[in-house]
């Protein structure tokens, strides 16, 4: 099987994982991603579904610890991005890159 | 600490039900802290709404498959995974395989079991959509009138002609078509040298429009021409061939000509007039028949000789119309007032099935043999479903290895009962399969005992879908209790050996057993009553001697001019015996009237006769019997008008001698001559009708002829046929013999007695093919016992009794049940009948001793094979 395919959401959820080094789980993740998005409507139940499946696919890591009382005493779910998920994320961005530079300059201003 | 707003409290319960357990904890604690933030942002109010929209949208196909595939106890592949499906099969089939004579009696009865169902289904189908061909089904209806006599509810579609007219002209409102009609009836078309007896009937114009009648050739308004016809597609191609039938002239019975104006398709079988074959307009009708004529001009509001049959308007309805036309004929005649007589509208949708009225007025008829037949077939598959079951669980303990083995791996319980429900599917697909040939193969045999033209309905989508869900319900009950039972087994138990199943697991397959016997032993009695009952109405004296008793209809004006030369010619021709003419043959009493009068009669009896024109030699020709008095003779010139009564008809007009006396008949006297013996003209299961033998040359339709008993009946016919061909050219020899129209009074009863006899037989059939496959069952299991048995000393026949003693008991048990409920029904059934055979013990003891034979040489069969087993043999397996 190739490389697990990356959806749009999903990559976002992926670097903002990245983003938030230590302290990502799913209130603060969509928190971020609202903020920088401008406000796009960002569902917890969807990032959490992206959070999982990159978890699936091996993207990140998790681990449970770190209760507050505004969550009732529970704990949280803390996703951490493994090297696979940041080598991922890096040819992506190289793709990226490569295609934009390969762009005619006075076709796109 | 300040105390925090909450979020609400039952999205959490909803969330606890919707999300894997293991996710519920941080998916929560989530949700909360997101609602602290955002109640401190936006407040409690907004953040409450935003909390509901937050987890509305949980509601994800990702969680809910997350939930269902983890929450078992222990982990598991995907329930409907494709390979576990192919494995169920897979053992499915080796199972089938290896135990051939298992898997034979299952499919196999099933099988039987299901094509009997289908065949009863699709009798019951034909029955219900009887006349559905004709497109306004709904709204025609026969224009009847129904009234109280002596007591004695009673109803008929005689209807007088001015009715038709009055309908027509005071209700115009409410129907749409009034159609005149005489009755079908036999007559002769004639084309060029080709003739032909045909049933056909005389209508009004706007009748095939009203029928709906599907045109091959010319219009529906055929009709309108007063000498025109309209021919069915099978009498056209017999008249005419290849040929164009349209503008043609064919003549009726010899003496009309008319112009064929349209060819109409074939009526179906299953629609009332499926025997008219040609329509004829009724006013032709009315103006060739003197009698008819002066009915219509004189308006006798008296005469009912006709039916009358209607359309009602789009915006009306059969109660509305019932309502304002029940009056209309006591209107005209005032003095029927006194039997309450009303006129009423008969729908389409009932005239099949609701042939009859019992004397209270109740409607009875078909719809009880629909009723009953759909009972058996109902009562077939279920005999058949308990064989399956008891079959299944008989040999569960065999796989209870299996499932034991099953279970250790990983199986969870709804695995396996989706296992055994499948296993059951399969079989039952293999029995739906097997039914339908056996159904076609069935077919001719079923058609023709029950007097339908029945076919698989290949096309009809409803028939596959209830064929196919009948048998995913029928796999679904038959695989239920063995599926849920297996699946119970604890494996430990199982594989360790100390399964036992208890004492009582053996108490449902022998309900079960009692069940399916109650059912085929009340068939039995069921059938042999029915057939006891025929052939006690059989046995009755009918009075007078119908061997070599012909009748040959009078439809051309020829025969009528000729009575005496006619005579002479066929006894001189060597053929007949004697001749005579009458107004109904012997076989069928046509005709009753009222209008009498004698001596002594109580002005207040409303009395009613059978009538019978007759001549001199009637009474030689059918052999009656004397009991008073003396035949009709030509010797005697006042026998001209001259009546012989029946002996019921002394009796009831309460006459001790009644020979010599005048009897008159609307004011015309008749001198009665003699008294004869009852002759059974009506219906065999009814008490004889009084009837009166009136001497009248005039209204005669039929000649009796009584062949040469000298020769054979074929000769004698012969010699017939030549001289009807010299006095009657223009219509082809049809003869009826009596004997066979006699049987034809049976048909119904016979009907039902052959149908219930192959549908007990089917019932014993199953029934004994689930015992033996019990019994073998049984005896398998009990091998080491018998082995040891053997050993100590026991012989065959002790080993013999041992085995069936159990089943015997079953039986036994069954025929006590099933007395009572055979008795109820039956006694109901014969209730109906007014000349009735009784119900014997006998026939109940016969019943059972019956099911106890064939109960034993089913079981006998298996426990001789065990009981003759070498010990050492059966000892030394394992």
């Amino acid at each position: 099987m190739g490389r697990s395919y990356l959806g749009e959401f999903e990559e976002l959820v992926l670097l903002t994982v990245a983003v938030l080094e230590g302290t990502a789980y799913g209130v603060t993740i969509a928190a971020e991603l609202k903020q920088r998005m401008n406000n796009r409507l960002i569902s917890l139940s969807g990032v959490h579904i992206a959070l999982y499946r990159l978890e699936e696919k091996g993207f990140v890591v998790s681990e449970l610890g770190g209760a507050t009382s505004e969550r009732g005493g529970r704990r949280k779910r803390f996703f951490r991005i493994t090297a696979l998920g940041k080598r991922t994320l890096a040819e992506m961005r190289q793709v990226r890159n490569e295609l934009w530079d390969a762009i005619p300059t006075p076709s796109f201003s | 600490m300040e105390q925090q707003p909450s979020p609400p409290r039952w999205p959490d319960r909803f969330l606890g039900w919707l999300l894997p357990s293991e996710l519920y904890e941080e998916l929560l604690g989530d949700l909360h802290e997101q609602f602290a933030f955002q109640a401190e942002e936006f407040g409690v109010q907004k953040a409450r709404w935003m909390y509901f929209f937050e987890v509305i949208r949980f509601c994800r196909p990702y969680f809910l498959r997350r939930r269902f595939s983890a929450d078992t106890k222990y982990s598991t592949s995907y329930t409907y995974s494709p390979t576990m499906i192919r494995n169920y099969f897979k053992i499915a089939f080796r199972n089938l395989l290896k135990y051939k004579g298992y898997s034979f009696i299952n499919i196999f009865g099933l099988a039987t079991g299901m094509a009997v169902a289908m065949l009863i289904g699709l009798w019951v189908w034909d029955e219900l959509s009887y006349n559905k061909y004709h497109k306004n089904y709904d709204r025609i209806a026969k224009v009847m009138q129904r009234g109280v006599f002596n007591g004695e509810f009673g109803a008929g579609a005689h209807m007088p002609i001015p009715l038709g007219n009055e309908l027509q002209t005071m209700y115009a409102a409410d129907f749409k078509h009034v159609v005149m009609s005489s009755w079908t009836y036999e007559h002769i078309l004639a084309y060029g040298d080709k003739k032909f007896t045909k049933q056909g009937n005389y209508l009004s114009p706007n009748a095939p429009d009203m029928l709906s009648l599907n045109m091959l050739k010319g219009t529906r308004t055929g009709l309108k021409d007063p000498s025109s016809i309209l021919l069915s597609e099978s009498v056209a191609t017999a008249l005419f061939g290849d040929n164009d039938p349209m503008g043609k002239i064919v003549k009726i019975d010899n003496r009309l000509n008319v112009k064929v104006t349209g060819v109409y398709e074939d009526l179906p079988y299953n629609t009332e007039f499926r025997d008219m074959t040609f329509i004829a307009p009724w006013d032709l009708y009315v103006s060739t028949e003197g009698w008819v004529k002066r009915a219509k001009d004189n308006a006798e509001w008296n005469n009912n000789s006709w039916q009358i049959l209607a359309q009602i308007a789009p915006n009306s309805d059969f109660e509305t119309i019932n309502e304002k036309i029940k009056g209309i004929k006591i209107k005209h005649v005032p003095e029927i007032a006194v039997f309450k007589n009303e006129v009423f509208l008969q729908p389409m949708s009932q005239w099949h099935l609701y042939t009859g009225w019992d004397k209270t007025g109740k409607s009875e008829g078909r719809i009880q043999y629909v009723w009953l037949f759909g009972i058996i077939g109902v009562f077939v598959l279920l005999l058949a479903c308990i064989n399956f079951m008891n079959l299944s669980t008989a040999r569960s303990e065999k796989r209870a290895k299996e499932v034991g083995i099953r279970k250790a791996v990983g199986s969870v319980r709804s695995q396996l009962i989706s296992q055994f429900f499948s296993e059951s599917l399969l079989v039952v697909a293999c029995a739906f399969v097997v039914s339908l040939v056996l159904v076609l193969l069935l077919f001719p045999i079923f058609n023709e005992v029950a007097d339908k033209k029945l076919t698989l309905l290949w096309a009809n989508p409803i028939f596959w879908l209830l064929g196919i869900g009948f048998s995913i319900l029928t796999g679904l009950i038959a695989g239920s209790y063995p599926s849920l039972y297996l699946s119970s087994f604890q494996p430990v138990k199982v594989l360790k050996g100390t399964f036992r199943a208890g004492r009582f697991a053996s108490i449902p397959r022998k309900v079960l057993v009692v069940i399916q016997f109650t059912v085929s032993v009340t068939l039995i009695v069921g059938t042999t009553i029915v057939l006891r009952q025929i052939q006690h109405a059989k046995n009755r004296p009918i009075g007078y001697d119908r061997n070599g008793l012909i009748t040959v209809t009078m439809n051309t004006p020829e025969l009528h001019q000729n009575y005496n030369t006619l005579r002479d010619a066929l006894i001189k021709s060597g053929g007949a015996v004697e001749m005579s003419t009458s107004s109904a043959p012997a076989t069928n009493l046509n005709s009753q009237n009222n209008g009498f009068d004698w001596e002594g009669k109580d002005p207040n009896f409303k009395e009613q006769f059978g009538t019978i024109a007759v001549t001199h030699d009637f009474g030689k020709t059918v052999g009656w019997q004397f009991v008073q008095g003396r035949d009709f003779s030509r010797n005697f010139s006042t026998d001209s008008s001259g009546m012989v009564l029946n002996e019921t008809a002394a009796r009831y007009m309460g006459l001790k001698n009644p020979v010599g006396k005048i009897v008159k008949w609307n004011g015309k006297p008749f001198q009665v001559v003699g008294v004869v013996k009852d002759m059974m003209m009506g219906s065999p299961f009814e008490p004889v009708y009084q009837t009166v033998f009136m001497m009248d040359y005039g209204w005669a339709n039929v000649i009796n002829i009584k062949l040469n008993p000298a020769l054979s009946a074929g000769e004698s016919l012969k010699k017939i046929e030549t001289v009807f061909q010299k006095f009657n050219p223009g219509s082809p020899f049809d003869y009826k013999f009596s004997d066979q129209e006699y049987e034809r009074k049976f048909a119904a009863e016979t009907r039902i007695g052959q149908l219930a006899g192959i549908f007990a037989a089917l019932a014993i059939f199953i029934s004994c093919l689930g015992l033996f496959g019990l019994a073998s069952f049984v005896a398998e299991q009990r091998t080491k016992e018998i082995g040891i048995r053997k050993v100590l000393g026991a012989t065959v026949p002790n080993l013999w009794g041992l085995l069936s003693k159990d089943f015997v008991v079953l039986v036994i048990i069954s025929c006590l049940i099933s007395t009572p409920i055979a008795w109820y029904f039956l006694n109901g059934w014969l209730h109906k009948y007014e000349y009735r055979t009784e119900i014997s013990w006998w026939i109940f003891a016969l019943a059972a001793v019956g099911a106890l034979v064939i109960t034993l040489l089913t079981v006998s069969f298996q426990a001789i094979k065990a009981a003759l087993m070498n010990p050492v043999k059966s000892l030394k397996s394992e």
